[in-house]
């Protein structure tokens, strides 16, 4: 697949403070790119530069194969950025932010295109409601079909569903992959590892200023992860005898009361395990195989570094 | 032109902004046209200047309610670019292939056209209550200039202090300065009945000649060397804001 956008070895400092230390990253065409971190570890600052609106230190950016710097300009016909707040306008209606943003685009019919996007995003009721008014999964459809005005190849969507109710947060991932399937490409970012898991065709974990780690979100499940087998004992009684009859284990006793054997060696160890309480009587409420999240690729990531 | 097109649907949106706002245009029209209200006829009767008679206090304090709607004007501009800075929109905007430049143009330019609306308001207030003009057409022509010269300055000067201010309030409270200017200047009273220390500084500063030269083309007299100093002053202070504003936008 073609890379659309090509990071080189970026580096950005607010006084003092290395905020980026040489990121590298690759976007193919087509794909959904998370940029996942922390609060504070530099995904805006990366997003602000890979669109033009904050000067790197030292690094190279291509977009389209074009260099980012020299070819802003050109560049800027092929994207458009959803920043982190919202960035609709709620005095005017959804109609009129459409219409604003098609007549800056200086796009031939900005009504028809308009009044095209409110139909496509569901919000041909609303065209005339302040958006201010507009609830705030309505808000952020309305941003993303701003985002669309002139049929940008590539989308740069910053935390598109930081605030949201779950059920917003599901429709707003429909919209995306349905913008995938339609052949954008979409570099978001994100704070949640879920929506990383269900959006993503690669993830960049952004840590101190470097993608510390980067794949899919299978392989990044592995990375960090290990099956483990849960273990529920219905009294104290039975917790005691269950940790001492399996210290041979990697166990370990979960706040919950739980018993949290690593599967690590293998699913088979938790034959073993069953076997074990089984032959000597230990009760057990109940069992199950847990697979590896993406929390704890993202857990040991921290912890590590 | 596309800066200019771009320009134009830019400040169109800020337009709606202001049109939408009860808020905006009660403070920005009313509160001048209570300020002229209360001073012709709560303080008018009391105010004594010399060589002018009670009927004719209208007319020497419209000039400095004129300035002060426009500059009540411009804590809303400074307000609406502080929230398209806060809110993401300057980034949204900046992102898209159109003029950097045209995005703080469009602010200036609907501010500048808000000023003027509600100024033409205040005006039109003035006559209704007695204020009479010998102004030509030609004093007419340069009354308007001036006052368009003074909304660009605000405007402008507006600028630095809505970009640089971390929050909402902050972006507005520069515009008490120019009110409090404003107060202290030949506006309500002349100045040589002011202590010495406050007269020296009411007289020789900007809103001081700009009101005098406003109010000596109203009354079809000449204006003297206020005329030149009120040009120095407004192209003076419109430049360093637009110098100071540009930079600090380039950063922000």
């Amino acid at each position: 697949m073609e890379n659309k956008i090509v990071v080189n070895g970026v580096n950005k400092s607010f006084k003092n403070h290395h905020v980026l230390a040489g990121v590298d990253l690759t976007v193919s065409s087509g794909s959904i790119y998370a940029l996942l971190g922390a609060n504070g570890s530099g995904k805006s600052t990366l997003l602000k530069i890979i669109t033009g609106l904050h000067d790197m230190d030292t690094g190279e950016v291509t977009v389209n194969g074009l260099e980012l710097t020299r070819n802003l300009r050109q560049i800027r016909q092929t994207f458009s950025l959803n920043s982190q707040t919202s960035t609709t306008d709620g005095v005017l209606t959804g109609f009129e932010n459409l219409q604003l943003i098609a007549k800056l685009r200086h796009l031939p019919d900005p009504t028809k295109v308009a009044d095209d996007l409110l139909n496509q995003f569901d919000l041909t009721d609303a065209r005339d409601r302040r958006v201010a008014a507009y609830s705030g999964g309505m808000q952020r459809r309305l941003d993303i079909a701003m985002s669309l005005v002139g049929e940008p190849e590539i989308l740069f969507l910053d935390e598109p569903t930081t605030g949201l109710d779950p059920k917003s947060r599901n429709d707003l991932w429909e919209v995306i992959l349905d913008l995938k399937r339609r052949g954008k490409t979409i570099f978001l970012t994100t704070q949640y590892l879920e929506e990383a898991d269900q959006l993503a065709d690669q993830i960049g974990f952004l840590q101190n200023g470097h993608i510390v780690a980067t794949g899919t979100p299978s392989e990044m499940k592995k990375l960090g992860g290990h099956s483990r087998l849960q273990l529920i004992l219905p009294n104290t009684d039975a917790i005691e005898s269950a940790v001492k009859l399996l210290s041979d284990f990697d166990i370990s006793e979960q706040e919950d009361g739980s018993l949290m054997v690593n599967l690590d060696a293998g699913v088979s160890t938790s034959l073993k395990v069953l076997t074990l309480l089984s032959t000597h009587n230990i009760p057990l409420s109940s069992f199950q195989v847990l697979a590896p999240t993406l929390d704890d690729t993202f857990m040991q990531l921290i912890k590590g570094a | 032109m596309n800066y200019i097109k771009d320009t134009i649907t830019l400040s169109g949106r800020l337009i709606k902004h202001n049109l939408r706002s009860l808020d905006t245009i009660i403070t920005v029209v009313a509160m001048p046209v209570m300020i002229l209200l209360g001073m012709v006829y709560l303080f008018g009767g009391s105010m004594q200047i010399d060589g002018l008679p009670h009927s004719q206090y209208v007319s020497y304090i419209l000039p400095g309610i004129l300035l002060i709607t426009i500059a009540t004007g411009s804590a809303y501009t400074a307000l609406r670019i502080n929230i398209d800075k806060t809110n993401g929109m300057f980034d949204r905007f900046r992102s898209m292939p159109i003029s950097k430049s045209a995005v703080l143009s469009g602010h200036v330019l609907s501010s500048v056209i808000f000023m003027l609306t509600s100024t033409a308001i205040v005006l039109g207030v003035g006559f209704l209550i007695g204020f009479r003009t010998d102004a030509s057409p030609l004093e007419w022509v340069l009354i308007l200039l001036l006052i368009i010269g003074f909304a660009i300055m605000v405007t402008w000067l507006s600028v630095p202090f809505a970009l640089a201010a971390k929050s909402i309030d902050g972006a507005s409270s520069f515009s008490y300065l120019i009110l409090a200017l404003l107060f202290v200047s030949s506006a309500f009273a002349p100045t040589d009945n002011m202590p010495t220390a406050l007269a020296s500084f009411a007289k020789h500063q900007p809103m001081t000649n700009v009101i005098s030269t406003i109010r000596d083309l109203f009354a079809s007299n000449n204006v003297g060397n206020d005329g030149w100093l009120s040009i120095i002053w407004l192209v003076g202070i419109t430049l360093i804001s637009w110098w100071l504003g540009t930079r600090i936008y380039n950063k922000v």
